[in-house]
C-alpha cells in the first residue's frame, strides 16, 4: 500500500461522507422549515455531543485494531462517581476530575487484559461492559443521583457565546484527539499498530504500551461523555449509556474508519456522528414513526459499511 | 456513503412528511415497547383527530437521554403544546425547562416530573391503586400470609406510589400479611420471570404476589406455573394480556388504569391551551379513575 494512495482513498471516503451529510441536510431543509435554522443546528450539535465523545475514544481503539464495547458502562460509572461525590459535598471541579480519572482507570483495566494478557478485545470489553454496569448499579444503588451543584447544569445545558457547552466540550476534544493522532509519535504509533502489529513490533514500537494508551484514552473519552450526559439530565442515571457502544461504533464506521484498524480518523468520526444525529433529528422533525426510524438508521450504517468494503476492494 | 442510497432514504422521508396546515401538538412517550403506552398513544391520537390537531409522537425507548433530545426537537419544531410521559422524573427536568424557555406549555402524562413548569399533570392516583391491590391481597389471604412485591423501575413515581399504597394498606388494615421479599423487575416481563424465579428459590412459602405492573405479573406467572405452587397474583394496568389472564383465572386481579382515557384527557387539555386558554399558575393534577378488574367465576 503506497501512502499517497492510502491518503487519496481516505480523502475520497471522507469527502463521500461530507457529501452525504450535505445532501441529507439539503433534503431535510426542503422537507422541514425548522431543520435549517441556527437554533436547530446548534440543537443537533448538542445532541451528538455525548455520542461524539464516546466515538472519538472508540476511534482511537479501533485504529489500533481493537474494539471497546464497555464505553456505555464506563460512562455510567464516571457520571455516577462525579454526581455522587459532588452530591456528597466535594467541589464540582474535583468531583469531575475524579470521574475522569475513574474513566481512565477503567480503560486501562480493559487495556491491561488486551495488551498484556492478549485476550481478544471483543471479549475483554464485553466483560468490561458487564462489570462496569454492575459497578454503576452498586455505586448508585440502582437509583438516580440528583441534587447536583449548578456546575453540572452549566456543563450540560449551558451556552457560551451562543454555542451549547456540550458541543464546545466535544469540539475541543475532537481537536485534541485529531492533533494527538496526526501530529504526535504516539498517535502515529496507534495507526502503525493497527495497520500491521507484527511490523510495528519489529520496527521497535512498544505495542502493549500503545494499546494501553488507546484503551485508557477511550476510558477518558467515555468519562467525559458521562460528565456531559450527567449535566444534560441534571442527574446520574444507573442505566445511563446502555447500548451507547453501538451508536459510537456506528459513528466510527459511517465516518470511514476501518474496523480492521490502521485507517481512518476522528474527523470522519465527527461526520459520522453528525449523520446519525441529523438523521435522528430530521426523522423527529418529520414525524417519522419511531419503528421506521430504527430501520432507516440501521440501513444507513449498513450502507456505509458496504461503501467502505467497495472502496477497499477497488484498491486491492 | 452512497449518494444513491441517501436519495432513496430521502424520498422515503419525503413521503413521511406531514401536511403543515393544522396546529401541532407533540407527545414524547417513554416507550412504545409496552402495550400500556401504545394504548395511551392511541387514545391521544383519537382525541387529536377529533380536535383537529396534528399529533407528533416520539418514542424515547425508555432512554432518558433520547427523551431530552426528542423534547428538544419538538421545541425546534415549535409545536404548540408538549405532552411528556417521562422516562425518569429527574432526568426529564432539563427538557421541560427548555420547553419553558421557549414558552411552550408542558403537560405531563402518567409519570410526574421533579421540576420545571408543568401546566397539567394527568395520571392515575397510583397510591389509591396500590391501596386497592393491598386490600385485595389481604382479603384473598384471609388476613394472614406471606406476600412478595415486584417493584417497578426504582425512582419512578409509579413504582414509588404503587408501592406506598400497597404497603400502607397492609400495614394499616392487615398486620397478618407480611411482605417477605421486595425486588425490582423494572416493569419488564422478562425480568419479572427471572426475578420471580429467584424469589421462589429464596422463599419457602409465598401466598401472594403484587406486581407494580402487568408485564412483571405475567412474567412472574410463568415462574409460578413452573414452580407448581399455589400463589395468588395481582397486577396493575389491565393491559389486554392481563385482562385475558384474569379471565383465565391465572391472575386474581389487575388494577385498571385507563391509558386511553389518559391520552384523551391530555390532548383535551392541550387543545384548551392551543385555543388560547391560559395555563394554570401551579401544576393542576387531573386524576384518572382506577378500578379493579377481577373475575367472579374464579375460585
Amino acid at each position: 500500500m503506497s501512502p499517497a494512495r492510502a491518503t487519496r482513498r481516505e480523502w475520497l471516503s471522507r469527502w463521500g461522507i461530507l457529501l452525504a451529510l450535505l445532501a441529507l441536510g439539503a433534503a431535510l431543509s426542503l422537507l422541514s422549515p425548522t431543520f435549517l435554522t441556527a437554533s436547530n443546528l446548534l440543537n443537533v450539535l448538542r445532541q451528538i455531543s455525548v455520542n461524539g465523545l464516546l466515538a472519538f475514544g472508540m476511534t482511537t481503539v479501533i485504529l489500533s485494531a481493537g474494539i471497546d464495547l464497555s464505553v456505555g458502562s464506563v460512562l455510567a460509572v464516571s457520571g455516577a462517581v462525579a454526581a455522587g461525590l459532588a452530591a456528597g459535598g466535594w467541589p464540582a471541579g474535583l468531583a469531575m476530575a475524579a470521574a475522569l480519572l475513574s474513566g481512565v482507570a477503567m480503560g486501562l483495566f480493559n487495556g491491561l487484559f488486551v495488551a498484556l494478557f492478549r485476550i481478544a478485545p471483543f471479549i475483554v470489553t464485553l466483560g468490561g461492559l458487564t462489570i462496569f454496569r454492575g459497578v454503576a448499579l452498586v455505586y448508585t444503588d440502582g437509583r438516580p443521583i440528583t441534587g447536583l451543584p449548578p456546575a453540572f447544569d452549566a456543563l450540560g445545558n449551558g451556552v457560551l457565546l451562543g454555542v451549547p457547552a456540550p458541543a464546545l466540550v466535544m469540539l475541543s476534544f475532537l481537536a485534541l484527539t485529531h492533533a494527538l493522532l496526526r501530529f504526535t509519535a504516539l498517535g502515529r504509533a496507534v495507526y502503525a499498530v493497527g495497520g500491521n502489529e507484527e511490523a510495528a513490533r519489529l520496527s521497535g514500537l512498544p505495542v502493549p504500551g500503545v494499546k494501553l494508551f488507546a484503551y485508557g484514552y477511550a476510558g477518558l473519552a467515555s468519562a467525559l461523555g458521562g460528565l456531559v450526559l450527567t449535566g444534560r439530565l441534571n442527574s446520574a442515571q444507573p442505566t445511563a449509556g446502555a447500548g451507547f457502544e453501538l451508536d459510537a461504533i456506528a459513528a466510527v464506521v459511517v465516518g470511514g474508519t476501518s474496523l480492521f484498524g490502521g485507517r481512518g480518523g476522528v474527523a470522519g468520526t465527527f461526520l459520522g456522528a453528525a449523520i446519525i444525529g441529523v438523521l435522528n433529528n430530521g426523522m423527529n422533525l418529520l414525524d417519522v414513526s419511531a419503528f421506521y426510524q430504527q430501520i432507516v438508521k440501521g440501513g444507513v450504517i449498513l450502507g456505509a459499511l458496504l461503501v467502505d468494503r467497495l472502496v477497499a476492494n477497488r484498491k486491492d | 456513503m452512497p449518494l444513491r442510497g441517501t436519495l432513496l432514504l430521502l424520498s422515503a422521508l419525503a413521503l413521511a412528511a406531514p401536511a403543515q396546515a393544522r396546529e401541532t401538538v407533540g407527545l414524547s412517550v417513554s416507550t412504545l415497547n409496552n402495550p400500556f403506552f401504545v394504548t395511551l398513544r392511541d387514545g391521544a391520537k383519537a382525541a387529536a383527530a377529533k380536535a383537529g390537531l396534528d399529533l407528533v409522537v416520539l418514542d424515547a425507548q425508555d432512554k432518558p437521554d433520547k427523551q431530552v433530545a426528542d423534547v428538544e426537537d419538538l421545541v425546534q419544531k415549535k409545536v404548540k403544546v408538549i405532552l411528556v410521559n417521562p422516562t425518569d422524573a429527574a432526568a426529564v427536568v432539563p427538557a421541560i425547562q427548555r420547553a419553558n424557555a421557549a414558552g411552550i406549555p408542558v403537560i405531563t402524562v402518567d409519570r410526574a416530573a421533579a421540576g420545571g413548569r408543568v401546566a397539567f399533570h394527568i395520571a392515575s392516583d397510583n397510591v389509591a391503586g396500590g391501596k386497592l391491590a393491598g386490600a385485595l391481597v389481604c382479603k384473598l389471604l384471609g388476613g394472614k400470609g406471606a406476600a412478595v412485591e415486584l417493584e417497578g423501575i426504582p425512582g419512578s413515581s409509579a413504582a414509588r406510589d404503587r408501592g406506598q399504597g400497597f404497603n400502607e394498606a397492609l400495614k394499616a388494615g392487615c398486620p397478618g400479611v407480611k411482605v417477605v421479599a421486595r425486588q425490582t423487575a423494572n416493569f419488564d416481563r422478562a425480568q419479572g420471570l427471572s426475578v420471580m424465579e429467584n424469589v421462589l428459590q429464596a422463599q419457602p412459602k409465598i401466598d401472594a404476589v403484587f406486581a407494580h405492573n402487568d408485564e412483571m405479573a405475567l412474567g412472574a406467572l410463568q415462574a409460578i406455573r413452573a414452580s407448581r405452587k399455589h400463589i395468588r397474583l395481582v397486577g396493575f394496568d389491565a393491559t389486554d394480556d392481563a385482562v385475558k389472564a384474569v379471565a383465565a383465572c391465572d391472575l386474581k386481579a389487575t388494577v385498571a388504569q385507563q391509558p386511553a382515557e389518559m391520552g384523551r384527557l391530555a390532548v383535551e387539555k392541550a387543545d384548551q391551551l392551543v385555543k388560547g386558554g391560559a395555563p394554570p399558575a401551579a401544576t393542576e393534577f387531573i386524576p384518572v379513575a382506577l378500578k379493579l378488574v377481577s373475575s367472579a367465576k374464579c375460585p
